[in-house]
């Protein structure tokens, strides 16, 4: 009897319980519940409207563009989130979006505030020789090859040359010679990746994608590398200068071989004739053999 | 053109760059609106809302056609927000925001409001905007787990189902949290409200 009684006021007990918590029951009827989702539905807001450009730009679905001041002039820049995607010259600022939309396929736009300053930094950084920094580029749709003669390309010292011949076959690819002058002419962010610095195997200066040849030796004269005295090498057909005192070749600019001095300097019109008297590559500018 | 997350997730496993944009549209104001009510930020919120997009871009871009086409949208990029935020918050010294209202740069406060029907009176603007500050500041003042669960069931509207998902909890609790979430909201908008009419 008791403890049917006592059951039963615990049931009853547990039911008030619950009624006394309708304060936290979703009730539709309640009309202060109501007014208290009504004002949650107003803090619903629309997105600021950089919010769609920004993140495209940080997926790489699209690009900004600015310019920068370079010894050859201002040049235009354009970068996503994955890196730099276009260096080019152009007259105006239309012409160049023209340009990228023919061959990027994908929007571009003026960037507000230029160029964002960590990268401004590391291009300038870059173009003045310091080859720690980096700079992510963006080189999607060109292919493998292309791919490995630009990485090849920014292992040249500032101030340094090497020839078509010797990008081949450091990559692995001694005979596409003529491939690599093509890759380094379509090399889409030239100065970032300094195919400035790759000339022809007869060593003359060659031609240049950024604005032609007057522009190549432009900049390895302002990087100190002396394009007269490479072009009259090359007419002397000079392609390598050893060291008899430690019998060592190397591409005239090397630095090894520019310390070399003139009483030690020796000049050689191929590897091989080099190797006849004894000499050995330079570990550092690694000459080989090429086809003239 | 508007798609239904359906036929956007179809699309997507079939150009994912080119219906990316249709994505971001598609949800760009109720993700910022999420990360602006859980992190009480506007910069801290643009910055989680493209972060938000960007991570689920990598990730689509990893996945096969199939996964891509059963994602419940909704839900999943709620769920990378939601884990955004907390990471944030988790980063930080909690946030005290004061309950009578924030203060500080007027127009970032400007910023945090809904956009006013373009009808209204200036005065009925002024009582709006008053009120929606107000709402603002006190789910920002909210326990995190309330202010997640209030913020995704009323000002997102997802379902509990949804949201048990996001926020990895049985559909219970996450209904008990909303509850407890706005019965909190409703007693402190009274308490100020009473404190208004003492001072």
């Amino acid at each position: 009897m008791t403890s049917t009684a006592g059951r039963a006021s615990g049931a009853s007990g547990a039911r008030r319980a619950s009624g006394a918590r309708p304060a936290i029951r979703p009730d539709r009827a309640d009309p202060e519940l109501a007014r208290v989702e009504s004002a949650l539905r107003e803090l619903r807001v629309a997105a600021p409207v950089g919010l769609l450009p920004d993140t495209l730009v940080a997926a790489g679905l699209a690009d900004e563009y600015a310019t920068i001041d370079t010894a050859i002039g201002p040049v235009w820049v354009a970068w996503n989130g994955r890196g730099v995607s276009a260096l080019t010259q152009a007259v105006d600022g239309a012409s160049f979006e023209a340009d990228f939309r023919r061959s990027h396929d994908r929007p571009i736009r003026p960037a507000s505030d230029g160029l964002p300053p960590r990268l401004a930094d590391a291009i300038h950084r870059r173009l003045g020789g310091d080859r720690r920094v980096r700079i992510a580029v963006d080189l999607r749709g060109h292919g493998e090859f292309q791919q490995a003669v630009w990485m090849k390309a920014l292992e040249i010292p500032r101030g340094e040359v090497r020839p078509y011949g010797w990008v081949a076959a450091e990559i692995g690819r001694p005979a596409a010679v003529r491939a690599v002058g093509t890759a380094l002419a379509h090399n889409p962010v030239p100065l970032v990746i300094p195919c400035h610095r790759v000339v022809r195997t007869d060593g003359r200066i060659g031609q240049y994608s950024l604005g032609g040849a007057e522009n190549k030796r432009t900049l390895l004269a302002w990087e100190g590398a002396d394009p007269d005295g490479l072009e009259r090498l090359a007419s002397a057909g000079i392609r390598y200068i050893g060291s008899d005192t430690t019998r060592i070749v190397c591409h005239p600019t090397c630095h090894n071989a520019r310390r070399v001095t003139d009483r030690h300097r020796v000049s050689f019109h191929s590897l091989g004739e080099a190797g006849q008297r004894g000499y050995r590559p330079c570990k550092v500018c690694r000459p080989v053999s090429l086809a003239a | 053109m508007v798609m239904d997350d359906d036929a956007l997730l179809r699309a997507i496993a079939r150009d994912l760059d080119g219906c990316f944009e249709a994505l971001v549209r598609g949800h760009e104001d109720r993700i910022y609106s999420i990360a602006l009510r859980l992190t009480g930020d506007a910069a801290d919120a643009e910055e989680i809302a493209q972060d938000t997009f960007l991570r689920a871009y990598r990730a689509l871009g990893s996945y096969d056609a199939r996964r891509i086409r059963e994602l419940h949208l909704r839900a999943w990029l709620a769920t990378i927000a939601v884990n955004l935020c907390r990471n944030r918050a988790a980063r930080r010294r909690p946030r005290t925001v004061s309950l009578s209202g924030p203060a500080g740069d007027p127009t970032e406060v400007e910023h945090l409001l809904p956009p006013a029907p373009a009808s209204e009176s200036p005065a009925g603007a002024a009582a709006r905007r008053e009120g929606a500050e107000q709402w603002a500041a006190l789910v920002a003042d909210l326990p995190e787990r309330y202010r997640a669960a209030v913020v995704l069931r009323h000002v997102d509207g997802l379902s509990y189902e949804e949201m048990s998902e996001v926020l990895g909890r049985p559909e219970g609790t996450v209904k008990a949290q909303v509850h407890r979430g706005l019965a909190l909201l409703r007693a402190a908008f009274e308490a100020a409200e009473r404190e208004e009419s003492i001072a």
